[in-house]
């Protein structure tokens, strides 16, 4: 309501309709930066302020993750890992949220941020031995503030919220403070778990941002099964603000995310960010999305790549030289043969070491099952025939 | 030595383990200004704010949920489940995520989180309130699974569990919260038994009786009436649950021949069944009959008009120690 609205409203003696808190407001758009065609627009909320060498090294991000991406497909394709859950399509998403992200901000991955973990500075290789089956994922969580991967669909987004009421009882918020972001999907917001930390953020107002990558498909479900309003929406109830973001632009994504994190890190509470994107490939190579997708609309979707848009503008606006996107194609795969050999020369795990960790010392139990197991295994000495 | 109340031991004890652990927490529904439903942190937000002792919104997969990223930020939760039977919403994060992390991540991470949970019946009260779940957490590896069966064990394995790295299932026995006993508040925590650790409660000769949780004060009363048919019990309170101290059972046992297992929860698949096939691989040549389990029937729990006959009783647990005689 305008301020001249209001004063005719007040002079006709009829009472004004409530305002909606500035928090609360509810953005009914989706929110863009860099068009599909690679056209730079603005957006009065979401000034970005970027320079020729950021948008470059956003490019290399993209092209690099794509690149990674492509080569545990092919892994999995050969038979060297068990499977793998591919992120082509999202990587402006993930490039663009991965990148508004202080050091001293938590990221909680589903199990798809690969994108998310290269900004995080994460080796990649580390990310396919989860999927090779050598470990359960096996990187320090604490090392890049990149927790591990969690596979229950929604679960993070607890530990990303109690995570963030942590980081509220350390009086870690406010100037200089630390936020979480938790990542989830379209599919995560009908559990239960996603709903919950919707609740304990918004009551704790804690230091929280949750990032949907709408990709339009659970699996085989879209997104018709899972919600009747947009996914951003559902903020709006919960009490706090929500938006949607062109989750291919990765500019978009990256003012987007910095805006909410830094509102949670100066206290202002959580915010749902829903990336309107699409999984271009299978949910994972064990998928076929032909059985319940037609090709017109990946071919649509082909249109709006995350990639090409941002080549088109750094070529039309020349702030990169073609020799540019060579180097960057050079590194990316540079980078690939790089996770291609760290894959085939990582070593199987020790069968004893599956004994490992379950508790903070060995119980007599365990002990006691890993002796047998041993003693077991060596009965099998000198018998090649039966090895 | 002071007398206390099951539930006021505990409420020292944890009381204690706030004052001992900066970083202790207490999470749970009600657990706040009402001091839980059975008071048992009573006073205790008052004393150490809101920001340690917290009332959660009532979603218990939230409680669960939210400790785990606690932990992972370095606090160490302690979270109410108000009744046994509401412990299933968190089911999942309790053995997907609680029980799993340390392994996942290859040992760098730890949950020291405390779940406590209110569990067994014989209180009269309404369906999922007198529930006896433990076999499914015992199940679970990456669990410790304890039960403290009167007021000076809970008073110092509540502490105890909240010192301990690992995400620890804490049952209480709810009809045993108003039991009174002496309880050393002075006594040092490193001086008490390990909370991994059984007891002989009572010392006997004739045949082992192993219990915990509620049962723990039946079986000591069914150790005095059999004393009047000359028999010698010896009560064995677990307190552990997973891992079980095999080797205090084992001993006993072996010294008695007869073995028997009580405990509220349903007999299949349970505590009795694991235990009776580990007595039965390491104590066989001492065995002078089969291990018996008295427990409930494979029901889900009745109404309470009935659960005088479901759970077990002095006379039933006798029934079963003269059974071990007629092999």
């Amino acid at each position: 309501m305008t301020v001249k609205d209001a004063g005719r409203a007040a002079r006709s003696g009829k009472r004004a309709p409530a305002r909606e808190p500035e928090r609360q407001a509810v953005s009914a758009e989706l929110i863009q930066l860099l068009t599909p065609e690679g056209e730079r627009i603005e957006h009065p909320d979401y000034p970005l302020e970027i320079s020729a060498g950021e948008i470059r090294a956003l490019y290399r991000d993209l092209v690099i993750v794509r690149r990674i991406d492509f080569e545990a497909i092919a892994l999995q394709r050969q038979g060297e890992l068990g499977i793998w859950a591919s992120l082509l399509g999202q990587e402006a998403a993930q490039v663009g949220a991965g990148r508004a992200l202080e050091p001293r901000d938590m990221a909680f991955p589903t199990y798809r941020e690969h994108g998310v973990a290269w900004c995080r500075g994460l080796d990649p290789a580390k990310l396919l031995e989860l999927y090779r089956g050598v470990s359960h994922g096996g990187w320090d969580p604490t090392a890049h503030n990149f927790h591990l991967y969690t596979i229950v669909i929604g679960s993070q987004a607890l530990h990303a919220t109690g995570y963030a009421m942590g980081i509220q009882r350390d009086g870690a918020v406010g100037e200089g403070g630390e936020a979480v972001i938790a990542f989830f999907g379209d599919g995560a917001t009908s559990q239960g778990d996603v709903n919950e930390a919707f609740i304990w953020a918004s009551v704790n107002n804690t230091p929280v941002v949750f990032f949907c990558q709408n990709n339009q498909w659970a699996i085989s479900e879209p997104l018709e099964r899972q919600s009747r309003v947009p996914l951003y929406q559902r903020a709006h109830g919960f009490g706090f603000p929500g938006c949607r973001v062109d989750g291919n632009d990765v500019l978009a994504c990256l003012a987007v995310t910095r805006k909410a994190m830094q509102a949670a890190r100066e206290g202002q509470g959580p915010t749902l960010i829903e990336a309107f994107t699409y999984r271009m490939g299978a949910h994972t190579t064990t998928d076929d999305p032909t059985r319940y997708r037609l090709s017109a609309e990946l071919e649509a979707w082909k249109l709006k790549d995350p990639i090409e848009r941002v080549k088109q503008y750094l070529i039309r606006s020349e702030q990169a030289e073609m020799s540019f996107f060579d180097e960057v194609e050079a590194e990316a795969a540079e980078v690939g043969t790089r996770v291609r050999t760290a894959c085939l020369e990582m070593p199987d795990p020790s069968p004893t070491s599956m004994f490992d960790n379950v508790f903070t010392g060995e119980t007599a139990q365990l002990a006691a099952e890993r002796a047998e197991f041993t003693a077991y295994l060596d009965s099998f000495v000198g018998e090649e025939a039966v090895r | 030595m002071t007398t206390l109340t099951l539930s006021r031991a505990l409420n020292e004890g944890l009381r204690k383990a706030l004052e001992d652990n900066p970083k202790a927490l207490i999470m749970g529904e009600d657990v706040g200004k009402l001091g839980g439903v059975f008071r048992v942190t009573d006073g205790l937000q008052k004393d150490f704010g809101e920001a340690r002792v917290i009332d959660t919104p009532l979603a218990e997969s939230g409680i669960i949920g939210t400790a785990i990223g606690l932990a992972l930020r370095g606090y160490r939760p302690i979270c109410e489940i108000q009744f046994d039977g509401f412990v299933f919403p968190a089911f999942d994060q309790i053995v997907s995520q609680l029980a799993k992390m340390r392994y996942r991540s290859l040992g760098t991470l730890s949950l020291p989180v405390v779940v406590r949970i209110p569990f067994g019946g014989g209180i009269g009260a309404v369906e999922h309130h007198s529930e006896s779940p433990e076999a499914l957490f015992a199940h679970t590896p990456g669990l410790r699974v304890i039960a403290c069966g009167g007021p000076a064990d809970a008073y110092t394995m509540i502490q105890q569990a909240t010192a301990s790295d690992d995400p620890v299932i804490f049952f209480e026995p709810k009809r045993r919260y108003w039991d009174k006993e002496e309880v050393d508040t002075d006594a040092q925590l490193a001086d008490a038994l390990p909370m991994d650790k059984a007891r002989v409660l009572v010392p006997g000769t004739d045949v082992t009786v192993l219990c915990y949780g509620p049962m723990v004060r039946t079986c000591a009363e069914t150790a005095v009436a059999a004393t009047s048919d000359g028999r010698s019990i010896e009560v064995v309170d677990l307190r552990s649950l997973a891992p079980l101290d095999t080797a205090t059972i084992f001993e006993s046992v072996r010294r008695t021949g007869r073995c028997v297992v009580v405990h509220e929860a349903v007999v299949t698949g349970g505590i009795g069944a694991e235990i009776a096939a580990q007595v039965t691989q390491e104590c066989f040549y001492n065995l002078e009959a089969p291990v018996l389990r008295v427990g409930a029937y494979t029901t889900p729990y009745p109404p309470s008009r009935n659960e005088e006959h479901y759970l077990p009783d002095l006379d039933r647990i006798l029934d079963a120690v003269d059974r071990t005689f007629g092999y």
